[in-house]
């Protein structure tokens, strides 16, 4: 059905209406557990089907814009989608719906009939929302809505671990919403204006590039607080693994990105006065990054601890990317984005199946899967394989499109430091592929070879295909990024697309 | 006038920093709120405050008469305020279920429990 020009903007809402729609919905059901469960899944595979058909969109028309109230851009407020916001918000479909799926079985009731299921779409909406903003001010917004739904999400249940490691998270993630705010008040005190298109045509002539550079840092550290780059991770590995696996997976898959996404969308829009400077304070700190998740993660022995430390490395990959500035190492970005949201969220979701049949997390207490269950074997190998790098997993492409990009720029050093990376982060998931699946029952362990997995098989088995599938249709989906990076780096698209010709 | 909110709001940042660094985890409770409050002034006096009128447009005509203050910053800042609350409320209530159930509001012996 041929869509007239300004109905096609209106479905640009959706991603933000259907979750919020679904939330209000649970809530109204509060008393019955049954229908918001219902409502769960159908509200997120709605949720999913826009993102699906506002990629289309997007790839249709090019860059869709929605002035909210008809207000023209730098007055009212705007929602915006380019390539990298819709395929953001298709991926965030993807993660959303298998988690709703995932959780019928594995969330226990008494989370379920506490919210579980408003959270979850509040929280979809809170991440959908800060992807399709085009306005700073909203960006802050959306960030606190999926924050909050975040915070109640990680310590539904009220377990020792879980508080703790909530303490942690709400701590540091409101001291980076503060230094966001701060970055705000002197954006809009020396440019009069926020909305992001606007700033990219007034930031350069409003303020000196010092200062700029000065007000970009605490936009930075922000921003790296909340996607956990090195040094400012430590509250992730404390606090990730502790809620069911379910919220684990949805926070790995979304939270940390929507981090990267900022980062990765401030930086190239509105921060690109001083490339040299900022840049490269952003590609070391991808380095380390990479290199200090990884050995993390080889040093730990619980799978979810282990996971937590491997989504810190892999953020900075996608920081590579920005680093390097460049079409191709953006590019790469995105593919990896998609890689690693898809790869990571099967990780979390086998590590809960593995615990639902053996009662454990711990390494040296699991044992004997690949035997009982080798379907599970296969779906976790299938994600593992792809974030070490093998062809012809989606690791793979995502991590030689990057690694070309390196050395088209000649950054040698980055470049063998991503490649030495991705042999640890093999060696870290043989580590969990030997203990928990290849070798015998160790001695003396219970087996709990009839746990039925239930709905948590179907959205593991559809996520391993998705990692295959991104990895056989590597070429229009390479070529999809590259669209997406050209137009992050040709702004002009962007701010005419906002601003009106 | 400006001088004078700068030092408060540098006043503030350094105390609320500081209580977030103690040990104790009441005072992260505080600290967030001085924090909160130092980025919203912050806000107010980056982009200018002024004597001038509200910005309100007479009756009849279509620009205001007088020179009028910037009304941005004020929504801005109702909006963070009302979202800090609401974090802070959070906050407390969680820092209030730390304390009953693991019994101590020292962080030291939090991070003991954390394996």
């Amino acid at each position: 059905m041929p869509l007239a020009s300004h109905d096609a903007a209106n479905l640009l809402v959706l991603p933000v209406l259907v979750p919020l729609t679904s939330a209000a919905a649970s809530l109204l059901a509060w008393r019955s557990v049954r229908v918001q469960r219902r409502i769960g899944v159908i509200g997120a595979g709605l949720h999913l089907a826009a993102g699906l058909g506002l990629l289309a969109m997007v790839w249709r028309r090019g860059i869709v814009v929605y002035q909210a109230g008809g207000w023209p851009a730098p007055f009212g407020i705007t929602l915006v989608a380019d390539y990298l916001s819709a395929i953001m918000v298709l991926l965030a479909g993807i993660v959303g719906f298998s988690v709703a799926v995932y959780s019928l079985d594995s969330v226990d009731v008494r989370r379920q009939a506490f919210g579980f299921y408003p959270l979850l779409h509040l929280l979809i909406m809170g991440v959908s929302g800060a992807f399709l903003t085009g306005d700073m001010f909203n960006l802050y917004v959306w960030f606190e809505v999926m924050l909050i739904a975040s915070f109640v999400l990680l310590a539904l249940g009220g377990e020792r671990l879980q508080l703790e490691g909530g303490l942690k998270y709400v701590t540091l993630n409101l001291i980076a919403s503060a230094l966001f705010l701060a970055g705000l008040g002197l954006l809009y005190g020396e440019t009069g204006t926020l909305n992001m298109a606007d700033l990219n045509v007034k930031l350069p002539a409003a303020i000196p590039p010092g200062l700029a550079t000065t007000v970009a840092m605490l936009f930075l550290i922000a921003f790296s607080i909340k996607a956990a780059v090195f040094p400012l991770f430590f509250w992730l590995p404390d606090s990730y693994h502790t809620p069911p696996v379910a919220v684990s997976a949805v926070f790995s898959g979304l939270l940390t990105k929507v981090g990267v996404y900022a980062l990765l969308r401030c930086f190239t829009l509105v921060f690109v006065q001083d490339v040299g400077y900022t840049h490269t304070i952003i590609l070391v700190a991808a380095g380390f990054t990479m290199v200090t998740g990884v050995l993390g993660a080889v040093a730990q022995q619980e799978m979810r601890r282990l996971l937590s430390f491997h989504i810190i490395s892999q953020i900075g990959y996608l920081l590579m990317g920005l680093g390097l500035f460049t079409p191709l190492a953006l590019a790469g970005a995105i593919y990896f984005m998609a890689h690693v949201i898809i790869a990571k969220a099967t990780l979390f979701l086998v590590s809960g199946a593995a615990h639902r049949i053996s009662g454990t997390y711990q390494l040296g207490h699991l044992g004997g899967l690949y035997r009982s269950r080798p379907v599970l074997a296969f779906v976790f190998l299938v994600p593992a394989l792809s974030l070490a790098g093998l062809p012809p997993l989606s690791g793979f492409f995502a991590k030689l499109l990057l690694v070309r990009a390196g050395i088209e720029a000649a950054q040698y050093a980055m470049v063998a430091v991503a490649l030495a990376v991705s042999i640890l982060t093999l060696y870290s998931m043989m580590k969990i592929w030997t203990g928990a699946f290849w070798r015998p029952v160790p001695e003396g362990l219970p087996r709990h070879e009839s746990a039925r997995l239930g709905t948590m098989l179907p959205p593991m088995l559809w996520l391993a295909a998705c990692t295959l599938a991104l990895g056989l249709s590597a070429e229009p989906l390479v070529a999809l990024s590259m669209r997406a990076a050209e137009s992050l780096l040709d702004p002009s698209w962007y701010v005419t697309a906002v601003l009106g010709g | 006038m400006r001088v004078l909110l700068a030092i408060v709001i540098g006043a503030l940042y350094a105390a609320g920093f500081y209580m977030m660094m103690r040990r104790g985890i009441v005072k992260i409770g505080l600290g967030l709120a001085l924090l909160s409050n130092a980025a919203n002034l912050l806000i107010f006096v980056a982009a200018g405050p002024s004597r001038a009128a509200a910005p309100i447009i007479p009756m009849g005509q279509t620009v205001p008469s007088a020179p009028v203050a910037d009304p941005l910053p004020q929504a801005l800042i109702l909006t963070a305020i009302v979202i800090s609350l609401g974090v802070l409320a959070f906050a407390l209530v969680l820092i209030h279920r730390v304390h009953s159930i693991c019994g101590t509001v020292d962080c030291d012996l939090l991070l003991l429990e954390d394996r």
